[in-house]
């Protein structure tokens, strides 16, 4: 293993890290405020590539335009997905709600099949951030810097929405405690609203990084990273936006790694993720960050 | 004995003749369906008792089913077809004499599946809800990862194929049968009990002295067993097999038939079962071209599934029968009521 | 007094709160004793502790068991302390809840055969194929519950969902499932919870009739002061998880600290 190889191999850890992470925080989110699995999320996150896709090669958009209404669509098929499939059914056993969650990914990738059709398309490839730098004896993809920058900058932005202003702090009310929240008079159906379009703009903008760096797309494309950022947002404490973004980072960079380091076990690199779950789930349940919750008896 | 015996002996002899007839009068398509059908059936009702009676989000069932094809086919293939699949590496030698008849392979493919279930169990068994849901999802998806980089046991990504097709109608419906009578007798009995006091309330039934783990894990283990002998029967009825048949997909379409069912009922799986997979064959028109000029949309059938799947979610949470079953009393009832109303018979 | 109930300096933290602060209970045989004290002063806590659905965070829970040697009936003390609940459940303590936790889509007559599954001694095996030992067992059982129905009135309801019995109903199966576990020790969250004076009255009359019936030893939380006064033999009185009271009725009522705690609050007043 030489040090360019490592080197590279470290960019793509961090880069693979930087998306898991915007993905997971809106699981975190999801899950903070409604205690839910929204397993369409992964989904989600597929569709604003699809959009980004069509935007640009089917409208002939330029790039900057179809980025922004493939986000844009995104986050409103977000809130459109828990109006319909979580909205009507809060009150519901929680076996129910999983399985609309369940039933409401099915449905998107389904429809994906029948209107993008079920062959790999191949995602545009814009040379701003294709192409290749070189840094010594090193070539690193211009993404692999973009991806963690921007990351970060959206991160920033979350935790100033989150913390400094109106609409983060009925957030943060309404995932403590949600009958109190009501009562003190938080609209709680616009603020799961914004909670659900708020992680779907991070999942559109994961997405279409992702696009630029995967660029082979499927309509089942979100299952797997679905999964992993969920687990993610699960090993880093479900619930906290920062534990989504560690959790997101561990299982980027711990996957990468694995494939350099044990290259026999690369066919495992799915199964990494979820021992790491089952390892977190048995020894530190709430995570890295999570604090224990007991139930009243 | 009693009346209801009776009828239901009666029943299952009826039964024996139908499905003596179909296997010689019907063709294979029709009986592919009606052998799908029964299968789903067990595999339907030994995921109800897991997720509907004992109340665990368990999303992990293909990879128990996956183990019992694997054993089934393993075990039932002949050495030449062992060799012949093997071509990229050769199988485990232990492994490569073994032929075992389907009776024997089938209840041994059930009883790894459930010794599966209670190694997974252990560790997982003690999270609640949405934590045991993705646990269990993490464990099938791992046990399909492992099955799919074990290339000298399982064949890996290549699968199995030539499993000899034993699987027919007396199989199934036997298999089917047999299923329902153990289920019934265990929901009715004092641990099927237990398993339904662990759904409502597990904080009550843990008071009331009930072992949450001890009865958790046999509920899983029993699931599995008989999620073993579907998925053993599935491999030899369609002859090939190989990992990505047993994604989440699988388990998925098992969960739309429990709820389609009514998950607290076995008469709703059973139904559902029959219904669920008859829809899907006869609605297969739905991918190809309907209109001529139109083309045919692929995967349009499934798109209509999940949409029924989220109806009967929002609207008919109870599914067809919720946790009400079927009885020979019932029925009486139900017969009698136009006759009783003043009725001139 | 043959004590079959000791718990030694039980304390309860949940993170930085203490709930319960060294609470020292003793129960004696065919004792009725009870605890009260106002909202959030940890009574339930202590019920919790001591039945095994929290770990004292510090403390034993000492149980003087009934047991069977050699044909002669002795008593010996075990500790239970972070045991589960099933367990102690099985060593002879039952209990009710404050919020009532029947299994409300299940009947009647099975809420009351759930309870006793503990003392099954088939496998599921034998369950599953109807061996003799199992049927036996099964048959016992529902003899036994279809009499604690009867004791409680509620026989004719067998079969209707536990859910759709009325509120009062509901509190004397959630008693009769608590007794079919056999135990020695029965352990009553508020049992008086919503009844009227009438209904009240009944209760007492019904649990000092269930305590000679059973040979049991009961504990009781309580906000209802008539209910209280009328039936225990002891009172312990917590107040922010701490012991401020402890003796018989006519002591605990004229107790200063035990009127300030409360501001004189008398439910049926």
């Amino acid at each position: 293993m030489t040090l360019e190889l490592f080197l590279q191999h470290l960019a793509n850890g961090i880069s693979l890290g930087s998306l898991y992470a915007l993905i997971a925080i809106g699981y975190t989110m999801v899950y903070g405020i409604l205690r839910l699995i929204n397993f369409a999320h992964g989904d989600i996150f597929m569709m604003a590539v699809y959009f980004a896709f069509f935007g640009f090669v089917t409208f002939g958009m330029p790039w900057y335009v179809s980025f922004i209404v493939a986000i844009a669509l995104t986050g409103i098929l977000g809130i459109t997905v828990e109006t319909l499939a979580y909205r009507p059914i809060r009150e519901a056993p929680r076996i129910s709600i999983l399985i609309s969650s369940i039933g409401a990914s099915y449905l998107l990738e389904n429809l994906a099949i029948v209107i993008f059709g079920g062959r790999p398309k191949t995602f545009p490839q814009i040379a701003m951030f294709t192409d290749m730098v070189q840094i010594g004896n090193v070539h690193i993809q211009k993404l692999s810097f973009l991806i963690p920058v921007i990351t970060l900058a959206l991160l920033f932005v979350l935790m100033y929405l989150i913390n400094k202003t109106k609409s983060g702090m009925a957030m943060r009310a309404v995932s403590k405690d949600f009958e109190t929240a009501k009562i003190m008079g938080v609209d709680v159906n616009r603020t799961i609203s914004f909670t659900f379009g708020l992680g779907s703009l991070l999942a559109a903008v994961g997405g279409i990084m992702w696009g630029l760096k995967f660029p082979s797309i499927l309509p089942l494309m979100g299952v797997m990273p679905g999964i992993k950022c969920f687990i993610a947002a699960v090993i880093g404490g479900i619930g906290n936006t920062m534990g989504a973004v560690i959790g997101g980072f561990i299982l980027g960079i711990g996957e990468i790694l694995l494939v350099a380091f044990l290259p026999a076990l690369s066919g495992y690199r799915d199964a990494f993720s979820f021992i790491l779950l089952i390892l977190i789930l048995l020894f530190k349940p709430t995570g890295i960050m999570g604090e224990k919750i007991s139930e009243k008896v | 004995m009693k009346k209801n015996t009776i009828y239901t002996i009666a029943a299952i002899f009826i039964l024996f003749i139908l499905v003596f007839i179909a296997n010689n009068t019907l063709d294979s398509y029709i009986l592919r369906i009606l052998n799908l059908c029964a299968i789903y059936t067990v595999l339907g009702l030994s995921m109800n008792l897991i997720n509907g009676f004992t109340g665990l989000f368990s999303l992990g069932h293909a990879g128990f089913m996956a183990v019992g094809a694997y054993v089934t086919a393993l075990l039932t293939m002949p050495v030449a077809v062992k060799q012949m699949n093997f071509f990229l590496k050769p199988i485990i030698p232990f492994l490569e004499n073994i032929v075992w008849p389907f009776l024997p392979s089938l209840i041994f493919a059930g009883i790894i599946s459930a010794i599966i279930a209670f190694l997974v169990g252990a560790p997982v068994l003690r999270l609640k809800g949405d934590y045991l849901a993705i646990a269990t999802l993490g464990f099938g998806e791992i046990i399909r990862v492992v099955f799919t980089n074990t290339q000298s046991i399982t064949n890996g990504a290549l699968g199995l194929k030539s499993i000899p097709t034993t699987t027919n109608l007396w199989w199934s419906f036997g298999t089917a049968v047999f299923t329902i009578f153990i289920m019934v007798s265990l929901i009715n009995s004092s641990y099927g009990r237990a398993f339904k006091s662990i759904r409502e309330d597990e904080v009550a039934a843990e008071s009331m002295g009930i072992s949450l783990f001890k009865h958790k894990v046999l509920s899983f283990a029993i699931g599995a067993f008989f999620a073993g002998i579907g998925g053993g029967l599935l491999g030899n009825l369609i002859g090939a097999i190989d990992p990505l048949m047993f994604r989440f997909t699988m388990t998925y379409n098992i969960l739309l038939i429990i709820v389609l069912g009514g998950m607290g009922s076995v008469t709703g799986t059973v139904i559902s079962a029959f219904i669920v997979t008859i829809s899907q064959e006869v609605l297969r028109f739905l991918d190809e071209a309907m209109i001529p000029g139109v083309p045919a949309l692929p995967g349009l059938r499934m798109v209509v599934f999940s949409i029924l799947l989220m109806a009967v979610v929002l609207f008919f949470r109870h599914g067809l029968m919720g946790t009400r079953e079927f009885s020979w009393d019932k029925l009486r009832i139900f017969l009698k009521k136009p006759l009783a109303k003043g009725g001139n018979k | 007094m043959m004590n079959v109930l000791k718990t030694d300096n039980i304390t309860m933290q949940f993170g930085g709160l203490t709930a319960v602060k060294e609470f020292n209970l003793e129960l004696n045989k065919g004792e009725i004793v009870a605890l009260i004290g106002p909202n959030g002063a940890g009574k339930t806590t202590a019920f919790n502790m001591i039945t095994g659905v929290y770990t004292p965070t510090k403390g034993k829970v000492l149980l003087n068991k009934k047991v069977t040697v050699e044909e002669k009936e002795t008593y010996e003390q075990k500790d239970i302390t972070g045991l589960r609940p099933d367990q102690i459940t099985g060593l002879g303590i039952a209990r009710t809840f404050q919020n009532i936790r029947l299994f409300k889509d299940l009947s009647v007559l099975d809420n009351v055969l759930i309870a006793n599954h503990l003392r099954i001694k088939s496998n599921v095996f034998e369950a599953i194929f109807k061996l003799p030992r199992y049927k036996r067992e099964e048959k016992q059982i529902v003899e036994k519950s279809m009499s604690l129905l009867e004791n409680v009135g509620l026989a004719e309801h067998k079969d209707e969902k536990s859910s759709s019995l009325p509120y009062g109903q509901q509190r004397r199966l959630e008693i009769a499932r608590a007794l079919a576990t056999d135990p020695q020790i029965l352990l009553l969250d508020e049992p008086a919870a919503g009844m009227n004076p009438k209904e009240s009255d009944d209760l007492t009359v019904f649990i000092k009739k269930i305590r000679d019936e059973f040979d049991l030893t009961v504990f009781l939380i309580e906000h209802h002061m008539q209910v209280v006064m009328g039936i225990s033999d002891r009172i312990y009185v917590l107040d922010y998880g701490v012991t401020i009271a402890k003796g018989n009725p006519y002591e605990i009522q004229n107790n200063q600290r035990v009127i300030e705690a409360y501001l004189g609050v008398d439910e049926d007043a």
